[in-house]
C-alpha cells in the first residue's frame, strides 16, 4: 500500500551492484580505519538487522501490514537458544515440570472452554458462562502454576533458578526461535486483522510490551533481568581461547604475521558471518521464489487493491494472517541469531526504539516491497546508527567549540547521544515524503 | 469482619489513584480519538506529545521558580501549564504544515499516515530527551496531601489508613473542568459544531461550506492542549519520565478504542475502565479479604491477581476482548 510516485531510480539495472559495492566499501573503509574485528562486528550485527528487515518487509512491502511489535517477536526469538541449547537445571524439571505443564494443560482447557461457551451458549447464558469459566480457570491455573515457579526459582537461585534448557545444538533453537515467533503472530494475527489497518498495529504495539515485560519478570524462564550467560556456540565457531591454546592456530597465525588473539577473534566473526550471510541468502532467495510464483503475485493484488482481490474470491484476512505469521517467523529466527552471537539474553535491552522502530527505519530508507532494499537499508542504517554514537559527540564538541563554557554547553554536549534518535526519525519522514520507494525500488 | 477498614483500604489503595489515572488516560484518549475522528487516523505520536508538552511545562515551572513565582499550596506547574500548551500547540501545527498536511493531499491510506505519525514520535521523542534528558524528573510542589494518612488515622481512630494526595485532587478537577469545556466547545460553538460535522461526513462537511484547514488546525491545537494536561497531571501524580509516557500509549489507545475510537464520552469512559482495571487486577487484595473474611479463614496469598509489571497486559486484554467481541467499541465508535 505504499505511495506510487514517478520516481526516477537512477543507475537502471546497475544500482543495485552499485550502491552494494559502496556499502562495502564503507565496512572496508572501517575495517581499514577502525580493524577487522569492529568492522566485522557491525557486519555481522547488520546481517541480522538485514534479516529483520527482510521479514518486517515481507509484512509490510508484500501486504502492507504495519508491525509496531518486532521487538516482541525478536524478544520471544531470542529465548530460543535459552531453551534449547542450555544445559538443563538439574531437579528443575522434575521438581516443577508436572506443574507448569498441568498449568499450561488448564490455560488452554480455559480459553478451549470460553470459545465452545461462546460459540454454543446465547444471551445470559453466555454472558455468566464466560467470565465464570475465564475467572475459575486463571483461578485454578495461578494455585497450580505458583508453587511449579516456586520450585525451579528456589533451585541454585544465584546462578540458575530458572527451567534450564534441553542441552541441545544451538542452531537448531533458531527454527525454534522462529516458531515461537510465529505463534505469538498467529494469536495476534487471529485478533486483529480483518479490521481497520490501525487496530493491527495497535495490537502489535501491546504484544510486544507485553512479551519484554514477561521475558523480564518470569524468571523460571529465563532468569528474567538476571540475563541468562553462557549461551553455547553454533557449530562452525570455536571459542577464541580454545584458538589461542592450539599450536597448529598460533604457528599459522605467525606465518601470516598477526597475533594470535586478534587472529582468533577475527576468525570468530568471520564464521559468524559465514553463518548469517547463508541463512540470509537462503532467506532471500525463498522470499524471491515465493515473490514471482503465483502467491506473490496474489499478495501484491490483495496489497494494491484488497477490494478488486477479495472480488475475485481471494481471502485477504486468511492471505494478510498468513504473511503476518511468514514475517514474524523471519524476525524470531533472527531474534534466535543475535541470541547466539551475543551468547547472553538480557531481556532488559529490548528496547523499542531500537528494535521495533530502527528496523522500520531500514526498512523504508531500504524500499519497502524490495528484498535487496530491505538488506541494503539494514546495513546501511545499522552502519550508520554504530557510526553515528561517536559521530554525534564529536560533531556536538565542534559546534560547541566557540562556545563559553557553561551549563548551556555541557547540557548541548550531553544531549548528543540522544541526536540519533532525532536524526532517524527525520530520515524516515523525508525517505516517507520524498522518496517513498527507497533506495531500491520495487520492479 | 471490618467493613469500615476494609471500605478505606478499597479507598485509599484503588478507588482514589484509580480515579486520578484514570482521569488522566481520559484525557489522553480524548486526544487520540479527536485526531481519529478528525483526521482518521491513530496517532502513534501522542504519548511523546504529551512527554514533550510535559517537558516545556517543566521548564516553564523551574523559570518561574527561579522567578519567585507561586500559587501556595497548588502547584507552581498549574500556571506554567498554558505557556507548556501553547509551544506544544505550536509544535505539532508545525508538524502538520510540514507533514501530515501533504499526505493528506495526496490522500494516502491510513496506514501511511500511522507510520508518518510513527517518524513523528521518533522525532519528538528525541527533541524531548534532547530538551529535558532522560531521568526521573519531580516537579510537583505546594502542599503534598489534602488528607494525611496520619491526620486521617488520628481522626478517625480506624487502623486503615486514607491519604489523599493533592495532585490526585488537582488531576480530578482539572480534567472535569477540561471536559465540560470540550464538550461545551464541541456541542455548543460554531467551531465545535463543525468539527463534529466534519468527523460525522466529511464530503457533506465540505459541502456546506466548513473550511477543513481550520478544523483541522483546531484539532491539533485540542488535541495538543489535552496532551499537555494529562502529562502535567500524570507528571504532578507521579514522575516524569519520557519513557514511561511512551509506555502509556498502549492504555492510552485502549482507552479509546474501548469506548470505541471517534467518541469523546466513550474515550472518558474507556480511560476509567482501563485504570480501574489495571490497579483492581495489580492491587493485592490480601488485606481487604482479610479484614471482610470471617475470622480464621482469612488468605494466606498475596491475593494479586497480576504482579505490577504487568499492568500494561491488563489494558491489553481488555483491548483484545472488545476486538473480538465489539470491534467498534462499547459506546459505538466510527471503526470497524
Amino acid at each position: 500500500m505504499s505511495i506510487r510516485q514517478p520516481d526516477a531510480a537512477s543507475g537502471g539495472r546497475f544500482r543495485t551492484p552499485l550502491l552494494f559495492a559502496a556499502m562495502a566499501a564503507l565496512i572496508g573503509l572501517e575495517a581499514l580505519t577502525g580493524g577487522w574485528n569492529t568492522a566485522l562486528g557491525i557486519l555481522n550485527m547488520g546481517l541480522i538487522s538485514a534479516i529483520l528487515a527482510l521479514g518486517v518487509n515481507i509484512q509490510w512491502g508484500y501486504a502492507g501490514l504495519f508491525n509496531v511489535g518486532i521487538v516482541g517477536f525478536v524478544a520471544l526469538g531470542g529465548l530460543a537458544p535459552v531453551l534449547v541449547s542450555m544445559p538443563p537445571t538439574p531437579g528443575a524439571f522434575a521438581g516443577g515440570g508436572p506443574g507448569l505443564l498441568l498449568a499450561i494443560g488448564i490455560a488452554t482447557a480455559t480459553v478451549l472452554a470460553a470459545i465452545w461457551a461462546n460459540t454454543r451458549l446465547a444471551g445470559t447464558a453466555r454472558l455468566l458462562a464466560i467470565p465464570l469459566i475465564l475467572i475459575l480457570g486463571f483461578f485454578l491455573y495461578r494455585a497450580v502454576f505458583d508453587p511449579a515457579v516456586a520450585v525451579i526459582e528456589a533451585i541454585n537461585p544465584s546462578a540458575q533458578g530458572n527451567l534450564g534448557g534441553l542441552g541441545l545444538p544451538v542452531l537448531l533453537a533458531w527454527p525454534v526461535g522462529a516458531l515461537f515467533a510465529a505463534g505469538a503472530a498467529w494469536v495476534i494475527g487471529k485478533t486483529a486483522l480483518g479490521l481497520r489497518s490501525d487496530y493491527l498495529a495497535i495490537a502489535t504495539l501491546g504484544i510486544g510490551e507485553i512479551i519484554v515485560a514477561a521475558l523480564k519478570n518470569e524468571e523460571w524462564l529465563a532468569r528474567g533481568v538476571l540475563n541468562v550467560n553462557g549461551i553455547p556456540r553454533p557449530w562452525p565457531v570455536p571459542y577464541e581461547i580454545d584458538l589461542q591454546g592450539d599450536p597448529a592456530f598460533v604457528e599459522r597465525m605467525a606465518s601470516l604475521g598477526t597475533d594470535p588473539v586478534t587472529g582468533s577473534t577475527v576468525l570468530v566473526k568471520l564464521l559468524y558471518t559465514g553463518l548469517f550471510v547463508v541463512v540470509l541468502l537462503a532467506l532471500i532467495w525463498a522470499s524471491q521464489m515465493a515473490l514471482k510464483s503465483p502467491w506473490g503475485r496474489m499478495m501484491r493484488a490483495i496489497r494494491d487493491n484488497e477490494t478488486a482481490a477479495a472480488a475475485m474470491g481471494k481471502n485477504v484476512t486468511r492471505r494478510h494472517l498468513q504473511i503476518f505469521i511468514l514475517g514474524s517467523a523471519v524476525c524470531g529466527l533472527a531474534g534466535a541469531m543475535m541470541i547466539t552471537l551475543d551468547g547472553q539474553m538480557t531481556p532488559g535491552s529490548y528496547n523499542p526504539l531500537r528494535y521495533t522502530f530502527l528496523i522500520w527505519v531500514m526498512v523504508i530508507v531500504g524500499g519497502s516491497g524490495n528484498n535487496w532494499g530491505s538488506v541494503l537499508g539494514g546495513l546501511l542504517i545499522w552502519y550508520l546508527w554504530v557510526k553515528a554514537e561517536a559521530w554525534g559527540p564529536a560533531l556536538m564538541t565542534l559546534v560547541t567549540a566557540n562556545m563559553e563554557a557553561g551549563a548551556l554547553k555541557s547540557h548541548l554536549l550531553d544531549s548528543a547521544a540522544h541526536m540519533r534518535l532525532l536524526t532517524m526519525g527525520v530520515i524516515l519522514l523525508l525517505v516517507l515524503r520524498f522518496s517513498p520507494r527507497g533506495l531500491l525500488p520495487e520492479k | 469482619m471490618d467493613i469500615l477498614n476494609a471500605l478505606v483500604a478499597v479507598l485509599n489503595y484503588v478507588v482514589i489513584p484509580a480515579s486520578s489515572y484514570g482521569a488522566q488516560l481520559a484525557l489522553g484518549a480524548l486526544g487520540v480519538t479527536l485526531i481519529y475522528g478528525i483526521l482518521r487516523f491513530s496517532n502513534f505520536a501522542h504519548g511523546d506529545t504529551m512527554a514533550f508538552g510535559t517537558a516545556f511545562t517543566i521548564l516553564f515551572t523551574w523559570a518561574f521558580q527561579a522567578m519567585g513565582l507561586s500559587l501556595g499550596p497548588l502547584p507552581t506547574a498549574l500556571i506554567a501549564l498554558p505557556f507548556g500548551i501553547a509551544v506544544t500547540a505550536g509544535l505539532v501545527l508545525l508538524t502538520d504544515r510540514m507533514v501530515y498536511s501533504y499526505y493528506r493531499r495526496v490522500r494516502a491510506a491510513p496506514v501511511i499516515l500511522v507510520m508518518v505519525s510513527v517518524g513523528v514520535m521518533f522525532v519528538m521523542n528525541g527533541l524531548t530527551r534532547f530538551i529535558i534528558g532522560v531521568d526521573e524528573i519531580q516537579f510537583a510542589d505546594g502542599a503534598r496531601f489534602v488528607i494525611s494518612a496520619r491526620e486521617f488515622r488520628a481522626a478517625t481512630g480506624l487502623a486503615e489508613p486514607l491519604s489523599l494526595r493533592s495532585s490526585q485532587v488537582i488531576t480530578l478537577v482539572a480534567a472535569a473542568l477540561v471536559v465540560w469545556a470540550l464538550f461545551w466547545f464541541l456541542n455548543r460553538t460554531r467551531t465545535g459544531k463543525s468539527m463534529r460535522a466534519f468527523s460525522d461526513n466529511e464530503d457533506l462537511a465540505l459541502l456546506s461550506g466548513i473550511n477543513p484547514n481550520r478544523v483541522v488546525a483546531v484539532t491539533w491545537v485540542i488535541a495538543a492542549a489535552l496532551a499537555t494536561t494529562a502529562g502535567v497531571l500524570y507528571g504532578l501524580d507521579k514522575s516524569f519520565k519520557a519513557f514511561n509516557y511512551f509506555q502509556l500509549l498502549l492504555p492510552i489507545f485502549a482507552s479509546a478504542i474501548v469506548g470505541g475510537l471517534g467518541n469523546p464520552l466513550g474515550a472518558i469512559a474507556g480511560g476509567f475502565i482501563i485504570a480501574f482495571s489495571e490497579v483492581g487486577v495489580t492491587y493485592a487484595w490480601k488485606k481487604v479479604l482479610g479484614y471482610l473474611a470471617p475470622a480464621g479463614l482469612e488468605p494466606e496469598g498475596l491475593m494479586q491477581l497480576l504482579s505490577t509489571e504487568y499492568k500494561f497486559a491488563v489494558s491489553f486484554a481488555i483491548l483484545i476482548i472488545v476486538l473480538l467481541f465489539k470491534p467498534t467499541g462499547l459506546f459505538k465508535g466510527k471503526a470497524v
